[in-house]
């Protein structure tokens, strides 16, 4: 193990802020009361959450009554798609979505094909991008829901929401969008962006595990996720998971409230990263979109080597990463995401995913950068891809 | 999820090279798979194979798995080599997780491939050795992004 740990996968989640916890604890013992009991300990239990209900939905700048508490970002998606196909099914049976969306979204699609439901999976262009036109095109009069994520969680892609929102609204097809990597990263406007609904997770804000939520439109049918009691207006019981509520409520607050100076800190470190490796790192790629990028998102595929030996290598340094390798999502086939933008195969297993925090520094990215180098040359050394390469090159 | 002798083969890899008009090669595997390994065998006139060196394109088990296959060949006779069972291969690097255990047959398959290209080489016969199947130089393309 390496003496210190340089943690550069918080796209896959990150520590509770110290602040985050603070709010929490009281939560856990003194104020343990279940919200809906009819005494005063309870009663100031249901008020935090009220309380926190008002602070979420002002992030995306809506009401607190559209704001519904989930156990977190697969669970949003999952109800927004499958309570969303159930309610609109005398409609028709048509939904959008693209061949980019997190597992959340694109097993739940392929759930409801299986019961008769009819999915279009819009292509992407080679930095992850959809494309308007096709999208237009795929509208159909049964046509009942889009579904595009907001950003792309491996190559950090921001999608054009508002654009797509304009047109779900003119064909009066409700939209949905899986927005856990972009929340409170991006600047979210249900209003402005046609967003019907719009799915989010605490965890990878500085939040704990295990909650997020799920913003409805009023006068958006759907149907209840769990039967129960009456909790969050009856369209999902069970007792409120009250210290992850207020701990979601507080990271969102804190990461809207630094979210400028944030997002500075980390471009700064993120094209740092980017022009090092693209210098110094010979057949590299970068993937996803240059410009509209989330802010801590780099990700590379470095031919002729493979994704799990670089981040086990790079654990040996202390450094955590991730990769769209087979090998990393325990199938045969690389990453859906890295295949749709177009490469191939024994490219997309050379991928490497790097996700930065506003903690990390500058020296971290060196250390990081030099780390890739030697760990990139070691490998091509024992490629016989590069060893082809190499010969057929000269 | 790696034992300590497979994280030890793949950070330190024994005999990972070429070697020069070797006496058989075989590449195996499929880059579209993420695993290609390749094995270079150095063979002398009683059939004793007195050198192995390997290259691999893949995770840490295909690393691990391809340096321990070049250790259990190196000195033994082409007939002994040919018995090297992929489950001697795992054993030797105390197991592999079941995901991976394609690796160390894939492994087993760099062995014949490079036995059966010493046979074919030389001309002759090895009992009990059938064409390899996979040769990636014969169908993959190197596509391009």
């Amino acid at each position: 193990m390496a003496d210190k740990i340089i943690y550069m996968d918080n796209a896959a989640t990150t520590p509770v802020r110290p602040e985050v916890l603070a709010a929490m604890l009281p939560y856990f013992t003194e104020k343990f009361g279940n919200p809906s009991s009819i005494y005063s300990i309870s009663a100031e239990n249901k008020n935090a959450i009220t309380t926190a209900r008002e602070m979420i939905a002002g992030t995306i700048g809506t009401t607190a009554e559209n704001i519904y508490f989930t156990a977190g970002g697969s669970e949003s998606d999952n109800w927004a798609l499958k309570a969303t196909a159930e309610a609109y099914v005398g409609k028709g049976k048509h939904i959008i979505t693209t061949k980019i969306e997190h597992h959340a979204v694109l097993h739940t699609c392929e759930y409801l094909e299986k019961h008769g439901f009819e999915v279009t999976y819009l292509d992407v262009d080679e930095n992850g991008m959809v494309d308007l036109k096709q999208l237009e095109a795929a509208i159909r009069p049964d046509t009942i829901l889009i579904s595009v994520m907001f950003a792309n969680n491996e190559i950090g892609t921001v999608e054009p929401i508002e654009k797509i929102g304009a047109i779900a609204n003119e064909h009066g097809v409700l939209f949905h969008t899986d927005a856990v990597q972009a929340y409170t990263k991006e600047n979210i406007d249900v209003e402005a962006m046609h967003i019907d609904m719009l799915s989010a997770s605490g965890h990878k804000i500085g939040g704990p595990k295990g909650v997020g939520f799920l913003y409805i439109r009023k006068g958006v049918k759907i149907r209840s996720l769990i039967h129960g009691g009456a909790q969050e207006r009856r369209r999902r019981a069970g007792t409120e998971n009250v210290t992850g509520i207020i701990g979601l409520a507080k990271a969102a607050e804190l990461a809207i409230l630094d979210q400028k100076e944030i997002t500075e800190k980390e471009k700064k470190i993120r094209d740092h990263l980017i022009a090092r490796i693209e210098k110094e790192i010979p057949y590299a790629r970068l993937n996803g979109d240059r410009e509209k990028r989330l802010a801590n998102n780099v990700n590379f595929s470095f031919r002729f080597i493979e994704g799990e030996s670089m981040l086990i290598m790079l654990d040996g340094k202390g450094i955590c990463a991730s990769s769209g390798s087979a090998c990393t999502s325990g199938s045969l086939d690389p990453s859906h995401v890295l295949l749709a933008i177009g490469l191939a195969h024994e490219i997309a297993h050379g991928s490497l995913r790097l996700t930065i925090s506003d903690k990390t520094t500058q020296e971290e990215a060196d250390f990081v950068v030099d780390s890739l180098k030697e760990i990139v040359e070691k490998l091509r050394n024992m490629s016989p891809l590069y060893e082809d390469f190499i010969k057929n090159s000269k | 999820m790696y034992s300590e002798k497979v994280m030890d083969h793949f950070q330190n890899p024994r005999n990972v090279g070429e070697i020069e008009e070797a006496s058989g090669v075989g590449t195996v595997g499929n880059a579209k798979c993420g695993d290609i390994m390749r094995m270079y065998l150095d063979i002398d006139d009683n059939q004793v194979i007195r050198d192995c060196k390997f290259k691999t394109f893949g995770c840490g088990a295909a690393v691990a798995t391809s340096s321990m296959a070049t250790e259990l060949v190196k000195g033994k006779t082409v007939n002994e080599a040919l018995k090297i069972t992929n489950q001697a291969i795992m054993e030797a690097l105390d197991g592999l997780p079941p995901v991976k255990v394609h690796c160390s047959l894939l492994a087993e398959e760099a062995i014949h491939a490079a036995l059966w290209d010493y046979a074919e080489k030389n001309g002759i016969k090895i009992d009990g050795l059938a064409k390899p199947k996979a040769d990636i130089g014969e169908e993959e393309e190197e596509e391009e992004y």
